[in-house]
């Protein structure tokens, strides 16, 4: 249960659970006992809030339970062994998962996300056993490096190389950091594991801190997360009663404690250089590299950062094998990614999947479809770093290598879908105006020269572009990408490069004809009645804050241009679709 | 020793150089706004870009330090159209208002815009004005620090952090750092109170634009015509070296160059307290007293000359019915005369010297021998003791 579980009442479906529970005495109706447990999200966002039910080795998934479902599901169900077959998941759900793999989620949603008893149960912390008792740091690293995990951050940096680079500085002090300042817009894949599975987090920091030779380790999580925050503390409290974090970790003399740090909500913390300097209890602006963490980071000691994601990964490949996880994948991106699927489509929610499958089998098979039949336009990945990949590229395989090629990137693992109503410049201004607040200003192509870019597109919504303004659109992206200092400013132009790559009919229909064909820019807009179809009903005329359209009762109205402020209120009104937009 | 290539030339220099400084060492020019030799690399004004072979994309060589067997190109038409692309953007959100700019003729800005042939946005002074090819919003703050010694015109800095730099590793003091986000960013004291500082200037030092500037040097006259004069600090027994700025026979700034024994830094005194220079108080001859020393005929003498005296203006009202203007010879012969007459009647002991760091070391030296051996006396002191 993550915040969508809770926005959708989830809490108030668990305590109505245990009071019906109580109150039918169910310990004493079942033999076995009943066990009520909170788990971490399911990942299907869209049919929140899912309960699953269990009796005899017998799963049932009920879908959209509200509280007062629940006296019903408890009668009928668990007292008379009747599944209510009307709530139970549809099809949506079973396709949702067919084509997911899960190894990072694969406990989330099974195990109680409170209680480190239930992940021990799941052979939990057994990977930080095998590891501090039975393997040198060196085979730790050839294990994770014959894995092929890759940083699952963005970058793609693959993790074994980074972890023995570091092994082989010789230093007194060295650190880990877990970087969960997850901050693009549209993108909750860490908030995720770590609140429905902190322990794989902290067992993968654990791991990495024994591979490295580091005996302290921070968690830079943003403080917008106070859900993970809450959790991850407890887990942390959990692991150090439990011995394996603090001195002499199981009695293998190996010592590691773990810190929390709050990100103060500033998206460039999430650049590991920024990071280790917020950390440091500075204002978070990148640096240059070299030297880099692995050499001189935090405190000017050898540090290494990963993604909460790469590090949740670490016990399972240990667990079971870097084989295994290398079995999935394609030749250069191993093993499987979490991508949060949001925006026009059917099944939002978190998915994994193994890398190299193709956009089509998420978008269509794994996420149903464009919502209300609409056409699919582009899906952006990576957030504000990435690019908006087309229609005709849907059967791009998702791996480092492609979507780089593609012009887009893994990046953290967003992927917002369009569809035929979104307005490709309007998506461009958006994620720009997001990098471009969240530039620190240390350097100029990203502090002036996206202010620049984003200038031009929204003179461009508005309808006041010019010819020549795609072709400076393109000059100031390529420049900035090429002269930023960090990758901030070097991805910050991604989205225009992207979208004017595939979609430059749409800045051009917008320069040109200063029409807006997907009907989004408000300035490119003209709202008018149809005469035909308006049946004199006055909901629009009421319903319009400007007093723009005159007309009697039972003639057909008209909206007076001039005053007509573009706030849409008379389309979204009118019963009988008279009011049209061009 | 690191052997590398820089534009062809074969060079070599010391391990952690970074490749900036191995150019400049060996005249290799590179342009700079952010960068500044005694403080750490900070990499943000991407003027300094270079390509190396083997890296895909350009570096910064403020920040790159050299290794074995690098290839770097310091000059390209590519590196050079970024580089103009980097100015056009800063000169997008400047005001661009050399002609009365107290910087101009000394400004690194307005030199390198001169090199790379850039024209700046016109119309120059007002928010928003287009024209140019990146024309767009212009950052305008209208609030002006009240503080009474640094004038801080925001809307023409450009982020290089030098200042910022100066006052935390130089200065300890950390006054002032970034504040805000993206366009907005800004450097200024917390909370955006007025600079409360020690005000010792070295921000004004290393700007370089014309956003920091002194206050008492507005309108005072720009660098073209200055004649400048180095001396030393009269302030205390340090002895920092600086340069007088001069024109028309007054000194208008106070700065202090770079190689010199205290590498270019002054403090608050040195760099702004040379007032006195031209201040009409200031003694120029010497005054023998003629005023009699009962304080309460002086007294009488001030009320009937001026109501509105105070203290802080002794000099202003009736020198001439409490001192007389006189020669030196005049002058030291009296002093003479006195000393003899009391260390005849008292004792050398009844006679005592107070020096003053102001002095130089040499100056004190004679007065102390003066006292010793002349007066006869080891009543001597001074203000940092002898």
């Amino acid at each position: 249960m993550g915040p969508g579980g809770i926005a959708s009442s989830g809490a108030d479906v668990i305590s109505t659970f245990e009071s019906e529970l109580k109150k039918v005495k169910v310990d004493a109706l079942i033999e076995e006992g009943c066990s009520l447990h909170k788990v971490g999200c399911f990942g299907l966002c869209s049919k929140d809030v899912l309960v699953d039910l269990e009796i005899n080795g017998n799963k049932t998934t009920y879908q959209y339970v509200k509280p007062n479902m629940v006296q019903r599901i408890v009668q009928e169900h668990i007292i008379n062994n009747k599944p209510i077959l009307e709530w139970t998941t549809d099809e949506d759900y079973q396709n949702f998962y067919k084509k997911q793999v899960k190894v990072v989620l694969s406990d989330c949603g099974k195990v109680d996300y409170d209680s480190i008893d239930s992940y021990i149960s799941i052979s939990g912390y057994r990977a930080t056993e095998k590891v501090l008792k039975t393997m040198s740091p060196e085979e730790v690293i050839e294990d994770i490096k014959k894995s092929g995990l890759r940083g699952r951050g963005g970058a793609g940096f693959p993790t074994g190389i980074k972890w023995e680079a570091c092994r082989k500085v010789e230093s007194q002090q060295k650190y880990i950091i877990c970087n969960a300042d997850e901050g693009d817009p549209g993108a909750f894949m860490d908030r995720a594991v770590i609140e429905g599975n902190p322990h794989a987090v902290i067992e993968g920091m654990i791991i990495g801190a024994y591979a490295i030779g580091a005996d302290k380790g921070y968690v830079y999580i943003r403080a917008e997360y106070p859900l993970a925050v809450e959790r991850l503390t407890l887990a942390i409290n959990q692991a150090r009663k439990k011995g394996f974090l603090g001195k002499n970790i199981s009695d293998t003399g190996f010592s590691f404690d773990i810190k929390i740090k709050l990100g103060a909500g500033a998206f460039v913390c999430g650049e590991e250089t920024a990071l280790i300097v917020s950390i440091e209890g500075q204002r978070g602006m990148p640096r240059a590299k070299p030297p880099f963490p692995v050499y001189k980071g935090l405190w000017g000691k050898p540090t290494i950062i990963n993604n909460v994601e790469t590090l949740a990964n670490i016990p399972y490949i240990i667990r079971n094998g870097a084989q295994w996880y290398s079995s999935y994948g394609t030749e250069k991106s191993k093993g499987t990614k979490v991508f949060a699927l949001t925006g026009k489509i059917k099944n939002t929610g978190l998915i994994e999947v193994p890398m190299g499958i193709t956009l089509r089998e998420i978008i269509y098979d794994i996420g149903g479809g464009i919502e209300g039949g609409k056409a699919f336009k582009a899906v952006q990945t990576g957030g504000p770093s990435g690019g908006c990949i087309p229609v005709d590229m849907l059967d791009l395989n998702v791996d480092y290598e492609s979507l780089a090629k593609a012009g887009s990137i893994v990046g953290s693992g967003g992927m917002i879908v369009l569809d035929e109503d979104d307005c490709m410049v309007n998506v461009a201004k958006y994620f720009l105006q997001f990098t471009q607040s969240e530039s620190c200003g240390k350097c100029v192509p990203c502090r002036i020269g996206t202010k620049r870019l984003l200038e031009i597109l929204d003179r461009i919504t508005k309808g006041l572009g010019k010819v020549d303004d795609i072709e400076i659109l393109e000059k100031l992206s390529s420049d900035v990408k090429a002269t930023s200092l960090c990758g901030l400013g070097q991805t910050a132009p991604n989205p225009v490069i992207s979208t004017l790559k595939y979609f430059r009919d749409e800045y051009e229909t917008h320069i040109k004809d200063k029409k807006c064909p997907a009907k989004v820019c408000k300035d490119l807009l003209t709202y008018f009645i149809m005469e035909a179809t308006c049946t004199g009903c006055v909901a629009c005329m009421r319903a319009c804050p400007a007093g723009a359209i005159t007309g009697e009762k039972k003639k057909p109205h008209v909206i007076n241009q001039e005053i007509c402020i573009k706030c849409g209120a008379c389309f979204d009104v009118c019963k009988f679709k008279a009011v049209e937009k061009e | 020793m690191i052997n590398l290539t820089i534009d062809g030339k074969k060079i070599t220099v010391l391990d952690s150089t970074s490749v900036l400084d191995a150019a400049r060492q060996n005249d290799i020019s590179i342009p700079t706004l952010c960068h500044h030799p005694k403080l750490t690399p900070f990499g943000g004004c991407r003027l300094c870009i270079v390509e190396v072979k083997g890296i895909p994309r350009p570096v910064t060589s403020c920040t790159t330090p050299v290794s074995e067997g690098m290839e770097v190109t310091t000059t390209s038409p590519y590196l050079e159209d970024l580089r103009k692309t980097v100015l056009e953007l800063i000169l997008s959100d400047h005001p661009n208002d050399c002609m009365v700019c107290e910087k101009a003729g000394d400004c690194t800005l307005q030199e390198l815009a001169y090199f790379y042939g850039i024209n700046p946005p016109i119309p120059p002074l007002e928010k928003g004005g287009r024209g140019g090819i990146f024309a767009g919003e212009r950052r305008v703050y209208t609030k002006r620090d009240g503080n009474p010694f640094i004038e801080r015109a925001m809307e023409k800095c450009i982020l290089c952090g030098r200042c910022v730099k100066v006052c935390d590793e130089v200065m300890g003091v950390g006054a002032i750092d970034f504040t805000y986000r993206g366009f907005k960013s800004k450097i200024c004291p917390p909370y955006e109170r007025d600079l409360d500082c020690v005000f010792c200037g070295q921000c004004v030092a290393v700007c370089p634009t014309g956003a920091l500037t002194g206050k008492m040097w507005t309108l005072k006259g720009r660098q073209k015509e200055i004649k400048e004069v180095d001396t030393i600090c009269p302030y205390c027994g340090v002895g920092c070296s600086i340069t007088l700025h001069v024109r028309r026979n007054e000194v208008i700034r106070v700065s202090s160059k770079d190689d010199t024994i205290n590498e270019g830094w002054l403090c608050v005194k040195g760099r702004f307290g040379y007032n006195f220079i031209n201040h009409r108080d200031r003694l120029t001859r010497p005054l023998i007293r003629i005023a009699p020393k009962n304080t309460k005929e002086a007294q009488k003498i001030r009320s009937s000359e001026d109501k509105t005296i105070s203290n802080s203006q002794p000099l202003n009202f009736s020198t001439s019915h409490v001192f007389r203007e006189a020669s030196w010879d005049e002058a030291l012969d009296y002093i003479a005369e006195k000393l003899k007459t009391i260390k005849e009647k008292h004792g050398p002991d009844a006679i005592a010297g107070l020096s003053s760091a102001r002095c130089t070391n040499e100056e004190n030296y004679i007065f102390q021998k003066f006292m010793r051996a002349s007066i006869g006396t080891n009543n001597i002191d001074h203000c940092a003791r002898f």
